[in-house]
C-alpha cells in the first residue's frame, strides 16, 4: 500500500506533527465524530435548549428555569419518580441479593451447572419487549397465574398486580428480575471463580461456617466486582422504558410512568420539546450524581494502589 | 428417596461429588430446581399459549399443555396478524430487522475494530481522551440525545429510513465495542506490532494481515453481542423509523398491544416468540461465548 508514514525517529518532527500517525487518525475519525458531536454536541445541545419554551420546534427563546419549574410541578414527572425510586430501590437490592445467592449455589461444585446456568441467563437474551408481553400474559386476571390458582379450589386469591394502581410496580418488578438476575449471576460467579481456593481451605480450619464466610469473608474481597454490578444496574434502571411500553404502557392510568418515558411522549407524542429537553436533563443529572462517586471509587482508588 | 440414593452410590459409576445427597446439598439443589421453574415457567407459558386455539384458552388454565395441538396462531401472527391498517403480519418486521441488523453489524464492527487497534496500537496524541468521551458517552442516557441525532439524521435526509437507524446504532454500539477490541488488541504481544513496523507494513497491512486473523474469536464476540442488542432494541426502532420499517420488536408491541378487536392470546404468544427467537437460538447455539461477550462487555467497565 502506498502508506509511507513516517519511521518513529525522523528528524523533522515539530512542523509536521498534526500527520504524524496521520492514517490512524483518519481511521479513527468516526470515532471521534461520535465522541465530539454526538456524544458531547449532542448532550450540551439538549442541555442547552431545556432552557427555551420551545414546543413543537426547538427555538431559541431563552426562559431560564421555567421548564425545570413546571416539570417539577407536574404530576406525572413526581410520579415517575416515585415508581422509579421503587423500583430502582428493590431491583438493586433484589437483583445483587438473588445474584449473588444464586452465583453462589452454582459455585458449590454441583452437578448439572451449565444447565442450570442457562436456564438462568437465557431471558438476559430476550428483549424487554418480549419480557414485557410474557410476563403482562402470565399476570392477566382472568385466564393467568390468578385464574389458576382460583381453579384449584382458592377463590379468594387475588394476585392482579398490572390493573392495580398501587402494586402495578411490582408487577414491572418481577418480570425486571426474570430478564435481569441472570447477567448479574454471571458476573458474580465470575467474581466468585477468581477467589483462591485456599480462603475456604484457611475458614474450614478455622471452623467457620458457609455461610458465615460468605458474609465475612467472600463478600468483602467481592468488593470490585460488586461495584462494577451495582453500575450495570443503576444504568439499566435509568434506561427502563420498553419494559413499561410493553406491559402496561404506564398504566393503569399514569400509576406505571417512569422518567424516561415521559421524555419521549413529551418529545414526540405532546409537541412539547422543551419539556423532554427539561425531563431528560435531569436524568443526565441523576446519572452524573451515581457516576462521579463509582468514577472516584474506581480510579482515585487505582492510582493509590 | 433416601435409600435408594444410598444403594446406587455403593457402586461408583462415573465422577461424584462425595455425598451427592445430604441436607444441604438437597436444600441446594431444592432452591436451584424452584428457581429454574420460577425463569422457565414464562418461555412454557408462552409456548403452550400459542398451540392452543382461542376457545380452549377461555377455558383452561394457562399451565395445561394444549389438548389438540394446532399452528394456526403462529401463521397468524407471522402473516396476517394487524397493526392499524396493514394485515401482513410479523413477516414485514422480520424483513426489516434482519435488513437493519446485517449493515448495522458490519459498519459498527468494522468502525469499532479499527478503533481498537488504533488505540492500542497506534496512539496519538489526544486519543485516549477521545476514547475516554466515548466510554463515558456509554453511560449518558439516551434520551439526552435522541433529539439532536433527530435533527442530525433530517440534515443528512436519512431519517425514517433504514440507513438512519443503521448509523444511530452504529454510534451507540460504538463505545463498548470499541473498549472490547482495544482491550483484546492490547493483550497482543507488542513486539509482533514492532517486527511488522520494522518490516515496512503499514497501518492497513498490519491491520488485515496480522491483527484482523488473531482477533476472529472477539470478533464472534462481538457478533453475539451486536445480534442481541440490535434485535432486541426497541426505542430507536420506534424513533428514528416510520411504520413501512419498524423493526420486529416495534412492530411485535403494536400487534400485542393494539386496542382495536378482540384480543387473541394464542396468536400474541406466538408473535412474541418468533420475535425472541433470534436472540435465543444465538444463545443457546453459542453457549459460553455469549457469556464471554457479555462479561467482557460488563466486568471491564
Amino acid at each position: 500500500m502506498t502508506v509511507a508514514s513516517d519511521p518513529p525517529s525522523h528528524t523533522a518532527k515539530r512542523p509536521r506533527k498534526l500527520f504524524k500517525n496521520w492514517m490512524a487518525k483518519l481511521a479513527s475519525l468516526p470515532m471521534i465524530l461520535t465522541a465530539l458531536v454526538v456524544f458531547v454536541g449532542g448532550t450540551a445541545w439538549t442541555v442547552t435548549y431545556s432552557f427555551t419554551s420551545s414546543r413543537m420546534l426547538p427555538k431559541t427563546n431563552w426562559v431560564g428555569f421555567d421548564q425545570y419549574e413546571r416539570l417539577w410541578n407536574t404530576d406525572r414527572w413526581i410520579i415517575s419518580i416515585k415508581n422509579l425510586g421503587i423500583y430502582g430501590g428493590c431491583s438493586m437490592v433484589l437483583t445483587l441479593v438473588l445474584g449473588f445467592s444464586l452465583a453462589a449455589c452454582l459455585d458449590r461444585k454441583i452437578r448439572f451447572e451449565s444447565a442450570f446456568r442457562s436456564i438462568f441467563l437465557y431471558p438476559f437474551a430476550l428483549s424487554f419487549v418480549v419480557t414485557g408481553l410474557a410476563w403482562q400474559w402470565i399476570l392477566n386476571p382472568d385466564f393467568g397465574l390468578q385464574s389458576v390458582v382460583r381453579g384449584w379450589g382458592w377463590e379468594s386469591f387475588t394476585f392482579n398486580p398490572l390493573n392495580d394502581p398501587n402494586t402495578v410496580i411490582y408487577g414491572l418488578l418481577i418480570a425486571g428480575l426474570w430478564q435481569g438476575t441472570g447477567l448479574i449471576m454471571c458476573i458474580m460467579l465470575a467474581g466468585l471463580r477468581g477467589i483462591d481456593e485456599d480462603i475456604w481451605k484457611a475458614a474450614r480450619v478455622d471452623g467457620i461456617g458457609t455461610i458465615k464466610t460468605y458474609v465475612m469473608v467472600i463478600i468483602p474481597m467481592m468488593r470490585p466486582v460488586f461495584i462494577t454490578a451495582l453500575v450495570l444496574i443503576a444504568s439499566g434502571i435509568i434506561k427502563l422504558y420498553d419494559l413499561v411500553v410493553a406491559q402496561t404502557g404506564g398504566g393503569p392510568g399514569l400509576s406505571s410512568e417512569v422518567p424516561a418515558k415521559y421524555v419521549i411522549e413529551y418529545m414526540f407524542r405532546a409537541q412539547n420539546l422543551g419539556q423532554g429537553f427539561a425531563a431528560s436533563t435531569m436524568m443526565l443529572c441523576s446519572v452524573v450524581i451515581i457516576l462521579i462517586p463509582w468514577a472516584y471509587l474506581e480510579f482515585g482508588g487505582k492510582k493509590r494502589g | 428417596m433416601a435409600d435408594m440414593t444410598t444403594n446406587t452410590s455403593a457402586e461408583p459409576r462415573g465422577p461424584k461429588p462425595k455425598k451427592a445427597f445430604s441436607r444441604g446439598n438437597i436444600f441446594l439443589y431444592g432452591t436451584l430446581i424452584v428457581v429454574s421453574m420460577y425463569y422457565l415457567l414464562p418461555l412454557y407459558v408462552m409456548i403452550v399459549t400459542s398451540l392452543k386455539g382461542m376457545p380452549e384458552i377461555r377455558m383452561g388454565n394457562v399451565f395445561s399443555p394444549p389438548m389438540e395441538i394446532t399452528f394456526e396462531p403462529w401463521v397468524k401472527a407471522w402473516a396476517e396478524a394487524c397493526t392499524g391498517i396493514n394485515c401482513d403480519g410479523l413477516s414485514r418486521g422480520f424483513g426489516n430487522s434482519v435488513r437493519i441488523l446485517i449493515p448495522s453489524i458490519v459498519l459498527s464492527i468494522a468502525i469499532a475494530s479499527i478503533n481498537g487497534y488504533a488505540l492500542s496500537n497506534w496512539k496519538f496524541k489526544g486519543s485516549e481522551t477521545f476514547f475516554t468521551i466515548l466510554i463515558i458517552g456509554a453511560f449518558i442516557p439516551y434520551q439526552t440525545m435522541l433529539y439532536p441525532i433527530v435533527i442530525m439524521l433530517r440534515e443528512i435526509g436519512l431519517m425514517g429510513s433504514i440507513w438512519g437507524l443503521v448509523l444511530v446504532h452504529t454510534v451507540f454500539g460504538m463505545p463498548i465495542l470499541t473498549l472490547l477490541f482495544r482491550n483484546y488488541f492490547s493483550s497482543i504481544p507488542e513486539e509482533l506490532f514492532k517486527a511488522a513496523r520494522v518490516d515496512g507494513a503499514g497501518f492497513w497491512q498490519i491491520y488485515f494481515q496480522i491483527m484482523l486473523p488473531m482477533a476472529l474469536p472477539i470478533f464472534v464476540v462481538a457478533i453475539i453481542l451486536q445480534v442481541t442488542g440490535i434485535w432486541n432494541d426497541f426505542l430507536f426502532g420506534v424513533i428514528y423509523t416510520k411504520p413501512a420499517t419498524y423493526p420486529m420488536t416495534v412492530q411485535l408491541n403494536n400487534i400485542v398491544n393494539s386496542v382495536q378487536g378482540i384480543k387473541e392470546y394464542n396468536v400474541n404468544m406466538a408473535a412474541t416468540l418468533l420475535t425472541g427467537l433470534v436472540p435465543l437460538i444465538i444463545y443457546f447455539a453459542s453457549g459460553k461465548l455469549f457469556v464471554r461477550g457479555i462479561a467482557a462487555g460488563a466486568v471491564k467497565g
